[in-house]
């Protein structure tokens, strides 16, 4: 997230014309008005420069302490990071809020790179569960296994597993894209509201159980079917797109995209009752 | 939430009780009511070692009551006259701490039910573990409050179970504690992290079957119900994988014999196992931070999927 101290007036997606609506609800009526922009301040962000780099030995530290020297580093400027002896060490790299290059010379343990929104993340090694858990935006690659419950609700960026992910991925996601070079294991995409998950090899029983919407794709066997999880006609868009986010997830750019399967919601759980506001509405 | 770890070489011995004591004390943050240790030790084969107790630690935070030390020497007694009756003799005898000991005894026998039956008369007193490599220690307290009060940190074997406890649903005290011996089977022992929600119904119809519950902590159930298996035939990988529809709720096990070690992961997967494989050595636990604590450099490990069984052989 940009430092909103810096922001213009107009902002460059305005500029180019991406946006033209006027919003008007109370929220950016009374705390986001640009013209008081300098007024604002993005707690926990700092400018930094890509280009200065820096190591942080991490094997004799406290998870805080390895967190309050990354925020420390960012401080001074470093935009590259690299964390040596992680050793499986759990929550860090948590609450990063804007852009960083953070390199882990090694494994993380749970909840590691939790509420993050911002920065690109490499993984030399395996994540345990909730990885990324709540991830806002960004890009954090694993290029080992990663435990179960990962990518828990994130709203946002791209979260790749190059080897294989434990249970209930992705569960109660909201946005974003995962994307799984391995297996993954039962409830994938479980009470998933958004977003979309890829899965190049085969996935656990009860895939996509009680999904609000998103959509799942799967290269390989399906264990079985979540409760109100469907497979849906994979359309030549949705293949151009898998094609486009494999090549720039750098995994699986060869695969053949066009025998996936895609599975969306149903839509027939109780929540999804479309008649039923219509009835009320004429009882009432 | 308690935590689990196990580690067996393969081809070789190494000190089990100081590694598997790094293991759980890197797990200590999930529960350090009590910590228990089933070590496989490196033994001639031709003694039984019994672990038991007279009495519970009454120190601690326990939830027992407590007694005085005199009853303990009087339990000890009968023990004594027991194993006289019964034809087995005491070849050594070492009393760690008032209300637990450890004898090394020439026993014929191959049946140990009745055997067990009869010791297990005297009120108060509990066979930890029977076997002929199999050691199980367990007592108030983290991994190393444990270890440095029964002296593991130089026992040397080939495989070894533990468990960091936060009790739950039984007292804290040491017949909740894990691991469970697989009464009577010689060499066989239990960890469990989860909950069972089928406990009481399979306990009764375990104990119409004959098979004994000492606690009321539903992790005793697996050590039981694996128990029950083998004893009409099946074999430990065959009891584990019927274990998987068998008991209901949520859990990861390990279940040790005098020559495997194997685990199992429940159909939810709600519970965590990180494990680590190769030709020369298997180590796993509910953390990577336990692994670690005896592997510290870059090593592959994974998560098992949901309704996995694994056995391995020393």
């Amino acid at each position: 997230m940009a430092n909103l101290k810096n922001v213009t007036k107009k902002t460059k997606a305005q500029a180019m014309g991406m946006h033209s609506e006027v919003l008007t609800g109370r929220t950016q009526q009374k705390f986001f008005n640009p013209d008081e922009a300098e007024n604002f301040y993005y707690f926990g962000t700092y400018d930094v420069d890509f280009n200065k780099r820096t190591d942080l030995d991490v094997k004799d530290m406290t998870a805080a302490d390895a967190n309050k020297e990354i925020d420390n580093l960012m401080s001074q400027g470093y935009g590259t990071i690299v964390i040596k002896n992680p050793q499986g060490k759990h929550s860090i790299g948590v609450g990063i809020l804007n852009k960083l290059n953070l390199i882990f010379e090694g494994s993380l343990g749970y909840f590691g790179i939790g509420s993050c929104d911002g920065p690109t993340v490499r993984i030399n090694g395996r994540v345990g569960w909730s990885c990324a858990e709540n991830l806002m935006a960004g890009k954090v690659v694993i290029e080992k296994n990663a435990g179960s419950c990962f990518g828990a609700a994130i709203r946002g960026g791209d979260l790749i597993c190059k080897g294989s992910v434990g249970a209930r991925t992705g569960i109660d996601m909201k946005g974003g894209t995962i994307i799984i070079g391995g297996d993954a294991g039962a409830f994938t995409g479980f009470m998933m509201q958004r977003g979309r998950i890829i899965i190049l090899g085969d996935v656990g029983i009860n895939l996509g159980d009680s999904m609000y919407d998103g959509t799942i794709f799967v290269g390989g066997e399906i264990g079985s079917y979540g409760s109100d999880a469907v497979d849906a006609e994979l359309t030549k868009s949705d293949q151009d797109w898998l094609k486009r986010k494999l090549k720039v997830a750098e995994i699986g750019e060869k695969f053949d995209v066009s025998k996936m399967k895609k599975i969306v919601a149903g839509k027939k759980l109780w929540n999804y009752d479309n008649l039923e506001p219509t009835e009320k509405k004429g009882a009432i | 939430m308690c935590g689990i770890a196990g580690l067996i070489h393969r081809g070789k011995s190494s000190k089990v009780g100081h590694e598997l004591q790094g293991m759980l004390q890197a797990l200590k943050h999930r529960g350090e009511d009590s910590t228990g240790y089933a070590l496989y030790g490196d033994t001639d084969g031709k003694n039984f070692i019994m672990r038991f107790k007279v009495g519970e630690n009454v120190g601690e935070g326990s939830t027992s009551i407590a007694e005085d030390v005199s009853v303990y020497d009087e339990r000890k007694k009968i023990v004594d006259s027991y194993l006289a009756e019964m034809g087995a003799k005491i070849v050594k005898e070492e009393r760690t701490l008032p209300y637990s000991l450890r004898y090394e005894i020439q026993y014929d026998k191959k049946d140990l039910l009745e055997f067990s039956q009869k010791i297990e008369s005297i009120p108060g007193v509990e066979i930890l573990s029977m076997g002929k490599s199999l050691e199980v220690i367990k007592d108030l307290g983290n991994a190393k409050m444990v270890c440095d009060r029964y002296n593991l940190d130089k026992l040397v074997g080939t495989h070894a179970i533990g468990h960091a406890r936060m009790a739950t649903e039984s007292g804290v005290d040491i017949k909740s504690a894990h691991p469970f011996w697989g009464y009577p089977f010689s060499d066989v022992s239990v960890v469990h992290n989860g909950q069972l929600t089928n406990y009481w119904n399979n306990r009764r119809a375990l104990e119409n079957k004959g098979m004994r519950f000492m606690s009321e902590c539903d992790s005793e159930l697996i050590a039981v119900y694996l128990a029950e298996k083998m004893r009409d035939g099946a074999s430990l990988e065959e009891g584990m994988k019927e274990s998987l529809t068998g008991l209901d709720g949520v859990f990861t096990y390990f279940v040790a014999t005098k020559d495997s070690l194997g685990m199992a992961k429940d159909t939810m997967a709600a519970k965590p196992l990180v494990l680590y494989e190769s030709d020369e050595l298997v180590a796993m636990g509910s953390e990577e931070i336990a692994i670690r604590s005896i592997l510290p450099q870059e090593i592959d490990t994974y998560d098992p999927f949901d309704g996995e069984v694994k056995v391995w052989q020393i």
